[in-house]
């Protein structure tokens, strides 16, 4: 509901809205703050002095540009698997009755709404118990778990939304099964992709607690922040990627928002 | 000797225990605008799906020009469909819709423009090729939905009640352009609608549809005239039905008969006596509810008569063979 542009919120509303945000956002910036601080040994409140020097030991440390090079290799491929899968489920969940269809469409989503650690504990234990040895590979199964509700929630919706006229508009017009959907579902369905692509990325790439279970000796960015934080050197180096590991999140969600506010929400923001 | 453009032999099509066709066979000849003409779920949309192919039958068989359509999967069959939503596909603008059908069988660029802007001519929208189609009005898109269609030069047009969605002036002037282009072109249509108005004015054959089954197939005028049922009568324009004791004593037949608005006259003498039950004046002509004995007659006067008060008692006269004979329906 939007109310009148006429009214005025009373003031202690306003004071306590902006009392919220600042709650949320004064954290985050102070992490930037420190991103620029001459002290590396602790956080100290003002910072002493302001440098630029922490970027350039950043860009000049290997096990930061490893752990990027991870995290962005597990990314991609976890949302590239579950654009593929989370496509094909919502087309059938959409397209088609069959038996257990409610069923399947709870299962698809249930791994967003289950606390990270059961999804890490269970995956690790199955793998385990499966004998698989622990890579990149077996952190972008964990993720993708995650990562195909977020396009599936995406495409569903917009599959509800598109008209089962126009495949059969496309059929009657001579277009065979691959070719209606090359010309008529995937163009409809590109934006919902997008937005639920970028959603996966951005989990994926933020990801710490199922990665923690799912990793071997690989660290992911997030990873390497949670171990960097207990060194007592170069601490700023964590607040500068910190903010690098904020812009690649943001971006795309933002991005995912502008792309899909006509119509869709964009699901699966809570996890 | 015309051609039969469509057959339908014994066809049923069945969803559980759900007869939406039941044992329909139908010929529709070549060049023939034809109507299927039903109340809503009374299976005549399902026999268009089953003539584009979006349905099978579960019994019985279909052709298309001699043509067995058996397993022809929709985008086989030189059959093409007007939807009743139009179904313009949203991310193309009105151009590449029209050449949509020209484009996946592979004709150039160039070509399928140049023949999507003449078909637009062909509906009366040239120069629209650009727009999206939320940009345009109702009637518009209902014109690209028929170009779109009409470009790849198909055996039938399939038209799903597309003028539905339309005011009512649209309509009309709709309904005369479909049948001029129909008569130039020489295409078969074969018509979806609920309005019997409609199939009245452009068709020329009928099959009134009802529960799944055809009710009479014939020419506006039999159907109109000369309706075999009393379900026909009475969706085709408000016929007064007359029970069979009625006839039995009016003519000495053993049938209902069915006796059209029109055809009912006020007498001075002779006739049968009827009471005015209502009056309303209708513009052109002034409908009069009358009751006679314990039957409810509805008559139409070309203009109104002079101080008809409700209540009084009057004679209304028919010529005889405007008293038409039905069947009797099987219970």
């Amino acid at each position: 509901m939007r109310s009148d542009k006429n009214s005025h919120a009373p003031f202690a509303l306003k004071v306590a809205a902006a009392a919220g945000l600042l709650f949320m956002h004064l954290p985050i910036l102070l992490i930037f703050v420190y991103a620029f601080t001459t002290e590396d040994k602790s956080y100290q409140w003002p910072p002493p002095g302001l440098t630029l020097k922490w970027f350039g030991v950043t860009w000049n440390r290997p096990d930061v540009w490893e752990s990027l090079a991870l995290s962005v290799k597990v990314a991609s491929i976890s949302t590239l698997v579950a654009m593929i899968l989370g496509t094909l489920c919502a087309a059938a969940v959409s397209r088609s009755q069959f038996f257990g269809r409610e069923t399947i469409s709870l299962l698809v989503i249930l791994p967003i709404a289950l606390p990270g650690i059961i999804t890490g504990i269970a995956l690790r234990s199955a793998f385990n118990l499966a004998d698989i040895p622990f890579s990149m590979w077996t952190i972008v199964l964990g993720h993708a778990t995650f990562c195909v509700v977020v396009v599936y929630n995406n495409a569903v919706a917009r599959f509800r939304r598109t008209s089962r006229s126009l495949i059969e508009a496309s059929m009657d017009l001579g277009a065979n099964g691959f070719q209606t959907f090359r010309h008529v579902i995937l163009p409809n369905l590109a934006t919902a992709l997008l937005a639920g692509g970028m959603l996966a990325f951005a989990l994926s790439f933020d990801e710490v607690i199922v990665t923690t279970f799912t990793a071997g000796q690989q660290a992911t960015l997030p990873i390497w922040m949670l171990e960097e934080l207990v060194r007592p050197r170069q601490r700023p180096v964590t607040n500068v990627v910190a903010m690098v590991v904020v812009l690649v999140t943001f971006l795309p969600i933002l991005l995912a928002y502008y792309l899909t506010r006509d119509g869709d929400q964009v699901a699966g923001q809570g996890k | 000797m015309t051609q039969t453009a469509v057959s339908f032999c014994n066809v049923s099509r069945h969803y559980g225990p759900v007869k939406a066709v039941d044992d329909v066979s139908l010929d529709i000849l070549g060049g023939e605008f034809f109507a299927m003409l039903g109340p809503s779920g009374s299976g005549k949309t399902t026999c268009l799906r089953l003539i584009a192919g979006f349905e099978q039958p579960t019994s019985g068989s279909i052709s298309i020009f001699n043509q067995q359509m058996m397993d022809v999967p929709p985008y086989r069959r030189q059959v093409n469909t007007v939807f009743q939503d139009y179904a313009l596909f949203p991310h193309l603008n009105v151009a590449d819709n029209v050449a949509y059908g020209l484009m996946i069988r592979g004709v150039s660029k160039n070509d399928r423009l140049k023949a999507a802007e003449g078909a637009l001519e062909l509906v009366r929208l040239p120069g629209y090729g650009a727009r999206k189609p939320s940009q345009l009005s109702g009637g518009q898109r209902q014109r690209v939905a028929l170009a779109r269609a009409l470009v790849n030069q198909p055996k039938v047009l399939l038209l799903d009640e597309p003028l539905g969605a339309l005011d009512l002036k649209l309509r009309e002037q709709m309904q005369e352009e479909l049948k001029e282009l129909q008569r130039s072109l020489g295409i078969t249509f074969v018509f979806v609608t609920h309005d019997q108005s409609e199939a009245l004015s452009m068709a020329d054959r009928i099959a009134v549809f009802n529960h799944g089954q055809i009710m009479q197939v014939g020419s506006p005028r039999e159907i109109y005239h000369s309706p075999k049922s009393e379900f026909v009568a009475d969706f085709v324009g408000s016929s007064n039905i007359l029970p069979r004791e009625l006839v039995n004593k009016l003519v000495g037949r053993d049938q209902p008969a069915s006796l059209r608005p029109e055809a009912i006259r006020l007498v001075s003498e002779g006739g049968i006596e009827a009471k005015i039950l209502n009056v309303s004046f209708l513009g052109a002509s002034t409908k009069i509810t009358l009751q006679m004995k314990d039957v409810t007659l509805h008559m139409l006067a070309d203009n109104e008569p002079a101080s008809l008060t409700v209540g009084e008692i009057v004679r209304v006269d028919w010529d005889k063979s405007s008293l038409h004979l039905m069947e009797i329906p099987h219970v």
